[in-house]
């Protein structure tokens, strides 16, 4: 079988590499791209912890489900609010939106 | 090595590939078909987990919407992508930086922890008593229907919100129905 440490280390990965893609990122749709693969690695290590260390309950599975339901929130409005600001300032990059700086 | 193990090399590998790819393409088209496949590489990691009703509807809801939508928005700003030449920002080494500093103290962590590494996978109940026993901890009063619940009104707020902020900007002096 595979040992759940596999698994941890490559969420832990995979939740860098979207780290990496958040903060390096210039289109603010390459930003939002990057949260889903975090959130995506932060689910894959609630089902497996659920999978190696509570089998009898299923609190990992119905924590995943919360955050796939808070993950698909999260994009659609985010998506709105980009295309939104495309309309307003004809930019994606995060530098250029600076309305709320005084 | 087993069956198992070999499938969970081939697909966390080519996850993690698929995940590089989409952070660093410099075209968002390009990103976001790679973003696809990482999806669908967590999606293979559920079903050896056991998870096949979360691998579903990975699929249902990342790979069918998410992605599609985010496909959506990129054609419809493709003119600001095209004008700007720089994908990355100046400081991305930071972020490189970050992030391998994460990741190590993750290491660190979970190698002080002994316990975790040597886990065995126990026992697991049939896939029809995991997918009875979830749909009835949703909706079970002592278990998780309030988070269920928050859940439901939190994807209204959202379908409600994203409609208003999309809405077209209304010009003064501007005809309805005009754009």
């Amino acid at each position: 079988m595979i040992p759940l440490s596999w698994y941890i280390i490559f969420a832990g990965l995979l939740f860098c590499v979207g780290l990496y893609g958040a903060l390096a990122r210039r289109n603010a749709l390459a930003i939002l791209i990057a949260i889903e693969i975090m959130l995506n690695a932060v689910n894959i290590n609630l089902v497996a912890f659920w999978r190696y260390i509570t089998p009898e309950k299923v609190s990992g599975q119905a924590f995943a489900l919360i955050v796939f339901a808070v993950a698909a929130s999260e994009a659609a409005v985010g998506l709105a609010l980009i295309i939104s600001l495309y309309r307003k300032r004809r930019t994606v990059a995060v530098e250029e939106i600076d309305m709320l700086k005084w | 090595m087993t069956l198992y193990q070999i499938a969970f090399l081939v697909a966390a590998f080519l996850t993690l590939i698929a995940a590089l790819m989409t952070v660093s393409s410099p075209s968002m088209v390009h990103s976001a078909l790679w973003l696809i496949l990482t999806l669908g590489g967590i999606a293979v990691l559920f079903l050896l987990l056991n998870a096949g009703f979360l691998a579903v509807v990975q699929v249902a809801v990342y790979i069918d919407a998410i992605a599609i939508m985010i496909i959506i928005v990129v054609m419809l700003t493709q003119g600001a992508v095209r004008q700007q030449l720089r994908q990355v920002s100046r400081t991305w080494w930071g972020a490189a930086v970050a992030a391998i500093l994460l990741f190590v103290s993750l290491l660190v962590i979970f190698v002080q922890s002994p316990q975790l590494a040597s886990t065995a996978p126990t026992l697991v109940p049939s896939q029809e008593t995991i997918l009875k026993d979830l749909g009835q901890s949703l909706v079970d009063v002592n278990r998780y229907i309030l988070p269920f619940e928050i859940a439901s009104v939190l994807l209204l707020a959202a379908l409600i919100g994203s409609i208003i902020v999309a809405w077209p900007i209304r010009r003064p002096g501007q005809e309805e129905g005009e754009r």
